[in-house]
């Protein structure tokens, strides 16, 4: 037992509230430092080559990063509950192939186009989510199934069917291809997602409850959070937003075949991961995330304009995946510290 | 209830002078809680025979039993985890059923368990508040108003804690703080604090008995429970004891001493518990020569002798069990020298460690000392793996001789040998770990805790294998939080305080006071 | 030294009934892992039937052949991998590290080296591969699947540089030796199995041995069930866990070499993907991702009805797609079933309380 000495008075004056956000202060100085390395990466990359910073080549670069910001958004609200979705990529590609196909065949209104991509995406959402909830399976393992699962299925619907740009209706691409002051819509639609998916995270009880299961399940069942139906909502929301992408990758490419999509998942995770989401679950932003995947695109597409060869892009997204882990591991262990030796100014009144 | 005050004729005992004042009061105060006649059996094993407690406003009540004798089963059912087989318990006078942690919650009893729960990645206040954060319009949850309230709470206790840090790195004691926080924002009635001292410093103790004071101004009923009397007498109003699973009495402190509380929480007298065969010394076994870990514990001498007990007390924190951590290689020392029969051990090795002749018997046993969904057999055979196979396979006719023998020696109570571990009880359990190091056959054995979580009866038992082990010429370091056993089983004693030692005692002239005092730091040896 | 009472005298405090008859043993383990097993020769031996049933040729010695050129060097990455997630951690980047041996194999061929040179270049990057992989995971203590997925990307990366969009060898190279081409794609001399099944027979064989039968094996579920207790038993749970991932480096390597010899030619993008086909193996298998369970012989019996039904739905010349549909239920079902008493008491709950 080892008695300390009595503790200096605290440093912090009543009424003041300099407390309020020392959290939220990491979890911002964590999203702040990826964008600022984006910036560092742009602008290094600017120095080189002119080009980079022109708007055709931004622009290129917000919606290189849309689809995987989408997904990552809803792969960071499976993360921070302890699970993972890997059938994400496999979900996009499903959903782009059966809307291009309804475009194709049915003509359908460019509207339902991104209705029927989304409930897709949320079905297949719930059904990972029951099963991980109800029969209590690894979600690595039931999603990791259900990508070979739909993977399959819809190559089978494909059947060497593709999906040509003349099928597809013009509205339905100018989502993908036009601009607002010359910002893709694209890239607007999904910062749009990001705001509004992170805002509630930050706001609505329900969502908190999400970090409370993945911080300590344990604890967050003596508090009564049901858990089984706060981890289904993070699936649907997850498979919905990659049905949502899916539309947009047809809006985008125009086309689509049984490629549409493959090993997006772990770009995904790995861009949540790099914008800070922890693997283990309780913390990361999808703010963090959607900033992690536009940290990845900035670097492969700086790299292609510095040396024109894009064959160095998944080694250095590799190497920074690794950077990444290892300085969230660096930075909490030093935050941990930091606390353990802030906590002595705050003992006793 | 009957409060049968067989110790009640023994009044004016050691230190009843803090609790004092609230009796007089308190007496008359209003039964919040009442459990009666609670039994609670899992399968065959009877937990609760007669559970049987009455929580009053504004009393700090403390239950006492030994390890195994129910407390923890009365306080799960309390907190809703266990629902009892028969039994009645009242809330306010009404009959109430708890079918989960939930309704407990409801029903205004908050339980703070030793280790605390907490979310280490959300903020203190939103710890507080998980679930009924103050929101605003839009069901927006309030962040400036949560940890507005989080910190008026806090002000209330009379603790500094920033409601906006994260709970993570919290110490314990900080965390229990939380807790409470918690407690009073649900405005729990009853407060059940589950060995809350076990890992805390002694200013941090204070502090809890402080805020304990508040919370009865308040009105709050507190159930406390803790192995250190002393701390019973400081901070509590009423005690309940309870043995074997059954309701033994309960009574006011200020009508009862320490003898009689001990008396009726083994059931019998003290001295009659410990056998202790005569043994002279041998060789030194093991030498550790300023043995030290930065900030933990700093120039620690010790040696122990063959046929030699040793006992490293001290108070929980005080660096006991980092020192054998650092002894068998565990951890990394910063600085000394342990030798084992001579030669000098090498840093952070527990292989090398076990080479040498050293036994380390945990103090964890469900995390350290076993694999828990590992077989009886595997487990005695874990440490022994590199002995028992032939010519680099290992063959389980091999394990099973040696388990078998060991469990015989040991009176291990088992079905079979292929029986996961955690089938066993606790007592049995660390049979087992006991097997899995004496069939190394080691010349020093180290033992943390050894019979921490033991029912009596057992308890005894290890008490005498360790007698009998020193008997046949074996060294025993043992580390120990309770001092009879300390007195009962060592031959010599030595005491740490803040991670250095304070005093080392011969078993003739080691008495609890001397202890007790080498340990608080209140003496120099 | 006086010994008053070394043997504790008996403890009259047992109930005669409860004093166990010592020695005995009833495995009461080992009912669900033989029902496991069970079930996966029920599913090998369906699959097998089916395949006879749909194909006439099937039952032959050139389906086992092909079956081993297809799954073979698979198979024989889900070895290490059934070890790795044993001890409770994961390799994704199995894959990537079979594409880099093999680009590297190209790539030094491509530059001149004689192939002996670049085989051995292969498993030594292999090697270093699974050490960079196990230095991060069991030195700096890194989550391992976080940093698989990063090396996943790094070592498809060096692949990348390596060959960029070339195929080795391509025109104007010399062509890969006519010993390793021919080694890919004919049976072994006196046996109609491949090199690929030859090697994965003789790993398996080793494998089993040293995890069931050695105190090597024993401390690998030690440490996949309970990392603390295993360290305090004192093995060396960080080294044992840095092997693994260094030995799954060198069995990648091999198997970059299977796979480029089958294919007389290697780009860097072999073996795309694969890591998920490895993982679900093991755990179709019956290895637990939570560590500490599963057998050799489990993985065994998975790779050989992914195989199987591989090959009868390649000869009912049923879609491959379709065949990634039935692996995926495949391994759906397989982590359902064992938890299907949880539904049901799920159901009866429903009951009761509706």
């Amino acid at each position: 037992m080892t008695a300390r000495a009595p503790a200096p008075p605290p440093a912090v004056a009543a009424g003041q509230a300099p407390w309020q956000s020392s959290l939220g202060r990491f979890a911002r100085a964590r999203e702040t430092g990826t964008l600022a390395l984006v910036l560092v990466v742009f602008l290094a990359v600017t120095l080189d080559n002119k080009h980079f910073a022109g708007s055709g080549s931004i622009q290129q670069l917000l919606t290189g990063a849309s689809l995987i910001a989408l997904l990552s958004v809803g792969q960071a609200m499976v993360m921070v509950t302890r699970n993972i979705d890997l059938s994400v990529g496999s979900v996009l590609g499903l959903c782009a192939f059966v809307d291009g196909n309804l475009f194709r065949t049915e003509h359908i209104p460019v509207w339902s186009g991104f209705l029927i991509a989304i409930a897709l995406g949320a079905a297949i959402g719930a059904i990972n989510g029951l099963i991980t909830v109800v029969v209590r399976v690894p979600s690595l393992v039931v999603t990791l199934a259900m990508l070979y699962i739909i993977r399959g299925l819809d190559s089978k619907l494909v059947n060497g069917v593709i999906v040509v740009p003349s099928q597809v209706p013009h509205a339905f691409v100018d989502v993908g291809y036009k601009t607002l002051l010359g910002i893709p819509y694209l890239a607007i639609i999904v910062a749009l997602v990001v705001i509004i998916v992170g805002y509630a995270m930050r706001t609505f009880r329900p969502a908190r409850d999400l970090y409370a299961i993945g911080s300590n399940p344990e604890a967050a069942l003596l508090a009564g959070i049901p858990q089984g139906r706060r981890v289904f909502t993070a699936f649907v929301t997850s498979g919905a937003l990659a049905g949502l992408g899916g539309a947009l990758f047809l809006a985008l490419f125009a086309q689509v075949d049984n490629s549409a999509g493959v090993g997006y998942e772990l770009n995904v995770v790995a861009a949540a991961v790099v914008g800070g989401v922890a693997i283990f679950g309780g913390s990361g932003t999808v703010v963090g995330a959607a900033l992690g995947a536009l940290l990845l695109n900035t670097i492969q597409q700086g790299l292609v304009a510095v040396r024109s060869s894009s064959f160095w892009d998944e080694a250095i997204a590799g190497a920074l995946l690794l950077l990444a882990i290892a300085f969230d591991r660096w930075l909490s262990l030093r935050v941990a510290r930091g606390l353990k030796s802030a906590e002595g100014a705050h003992r006793e009144l | 209830m009957g409060a049968a005050g067989n110790g009640a004729g023994a009044p004016g005992g050691v230190t009843a002078s803090a609790a004092g004042g609230a009796e007089g009061a308190a007496s008359t105060s209003e039964v919040v809680l009442e459990l009666r006649h609670a039994t609670k059996a899992f399968g065959a094993a009877l937990a609760l025979g007669d559970g049987s407690v009455e929580l009053r406003a504004g009393e700090a009540h403390a239950l006492l039993g030994e390890n195994g004798a129910g407390k923890s089963t009365l306080v799960k059912i309390l907190a809703g985890v266990h629902q009892p087989d028969s039994g009645e318990l009242l809330v306010g006078g009404r009959p109430v059923t708890l079918n989960g942690p939930a309704a407990a919650k409801a029903a205004g009893i908050a339980v703070i368990y030793q280790e605390p729960m907490l979310f280490p990645d959300l903020s203190v206040a939103e710890n507080i508040f998980m679930g009924r954060q103050p929101v605003r319009a839009g069901r927006r949850i309030d962040r400036a108003a949560m940890n507005r309230a989080a910190n008026d709470i806090f002000t209330q206790l009379g603790v500094a804690l920033d409601p906006g840090r994260p709970a993570r790195g919290l110490s314990v004691a900080d965390q229990q703080i939380v807790e409470i926080a918690k407690a009073l924002s649900l405005d729990a009635k009853v407060l059940i604090m589950d060995e809350p001292t076990a890992a805390l410093a002694s200013v941090e103790v204070e502090r809890l008995f402080k805020v304990m004071e508040t919370l009865r101004e308040r009105g709050a009923a507190l159930m406390f429970i803790s192995h250190r009397l002393e701390e019973v007498f400081a901070s509590c109003q009423r005690v309940t004891v309870m043995r074997d699973g059954r309701f033994v009495m309960t009574a006011p402190v200020a009508e009862l001493d320490v003898d009689t509380i001990i008396r009726s929480m083994i059931g019998r007298d003290l001295g009659a518990m410990y056998s202790k065969t005569r043994t002279t010394p041998g060789e030194v076994v093991l030498d550790v020569r300023g043995l030290t870990r930065d900030k933990v514990f700093y120039d620690i001498d010790l040696s122990v002798r063959r046929g030699e007990v040793v006992a490293l007390a001290g108070l929980v924190g005080a660096g006991r069990t980092e020192v054998a951590r650092a002894i068998f290689g565990i951890d990394r020392r910063t600085a000394g020298l342990v030798a084992m029969l001579g030669r000098p051990l090498p840093n952070g090795e527990p292989a090398a460690a076990m080479a040498a002749g050293i036994a380390f018997v945990p103090e964890d046993r469900r995390q350290q000392g076993l694999v828990m969904d590992m077989s009886i057999e595997s487990n005695v055979a874990l440490a022994s793996m590199g002995r028992l196979s032939r010519g680099g396979l290992i063959f389980r006719s091999a394990e099973r001789r040696l388990t078998t023998t060991w469990a015989k020696n040991l009176q291990l109570k088992y079905r079979w040998t292929q029986d996961p571990v955690w089938t066993l009880s606790g007592g049995n359990q660390q049979k087992v770990v006991l097997g899995k190091w004496l069939a190394r056959r080691p010349d020093l054995l180290i033992i943390d805790e050894p019979t921490r979580g033991i029912d009596v009866g057992t308890k005894a038992e290890v008490h005498r294998i360790l007698d009998g082990l020193a008997a046949e010429g074996m060294a025993v370091l043992m580390i120990s939080s309770e001092l009879p056993e300390v007195l009962g089983v060592a031959d010599r004693i030595l005491v740490l305080h803040e991670g250095r030692l304070a005093g080392q005692f011969a078993r003739a002239d080691a008495d609890e006071a001397a202890i007790m005092r080498a340990a608080t730091g209140q003496d120099a040896a | 030294m006086s010994s008053e009472i070394a043997p504790p005298p008996a403890d009259p405090t047992i109930a005669p009934q409860f004093r166990p008859e010592p020695g005995r043993a009833r495995p009461p383990l080992w009912h669900a892992v033989a029902r496991w097993e069970a079930g996966l020769v029920v599913v090998l031996i369906a699959a097998l039937v089916f395949g006879s049933s749909e194909s006439a040729t099937f039952t032959t010695k050139t389906t086992l052949f092909y079956a081993g050129i297809n799954t073979g060097y698979i198979a024989l990455m889900a070895l290490p991998m059934t070890l790795i997630i044993i001890t409770a951690e994961i390799d994704l980047s199995v894959a990537s590290t079979l594409g880099l041996t093999g680009s590297l194999v190209g790539d030094l061929w491509h530059h001149g080296w004689p192939i002996w040179g670049a085989l051995a270049a292969a498993l030594v990057v292999g090697i270093a591969a699974g050490a960079l992989n196990g230095v991060l995971i069991a030195r700096a203590g890194l989550p391992s699947i976080a940093v698989t997925i990063g090396t996943l990307t790094l070592y498809r990366g060096i692949s990348e540089i390596l060959l960029g969009s070339q195929t080795i060898p391509g025109i104007g190279d010399r062509s890969f030796p006519a010993w390793l081409t021919k080694a890919g794609v004919v049976p072994v001399p006196g046996l109609d199995i491949s090199y690929s099944t030859l090697i994965f027979i003789a790993l398996t064989i080793a494998c089993g041995i040293v995890l069931h039968a050695t105190p090597l094996g024993r401390s690998l579920y030690a440490i996949g069930l309970q990392p603390e207790a295993a360290r305090f038993a004192g093995l060396r749970v960080a080294r044992v866990k840095f092997w693994l991932y260094v030995f799954s480096g060198l069995i990648c390597a091999l198997a970059g070499i299977l796979l480029t010899a089958q294919n007389s030619s290697v780009s860097y993008n072999a073996g795309y993907g694969l890591e998920l086909n490895v993982v679900a193996i093991a755990l179709l298998g019956g290895v637990s991702i939570f560590g500490g369970r599963g057998t050799i012989i489990g993985v065994v019996l998975a790779a050989a009805i992914v195989a199987a039904l591989q090959m009868a739905l390649t000869q009912m010349t049923v879609d491959p797609n379709v065949q990634e549909i039935v692996i995926g239920g495949l391994l759906l079902v397989s982590v359902i079933i064992p938890n299907l008493s949880r539904l049901r008491v799920l159901v009866r709950r429903f009951r009761t309380t509706s």
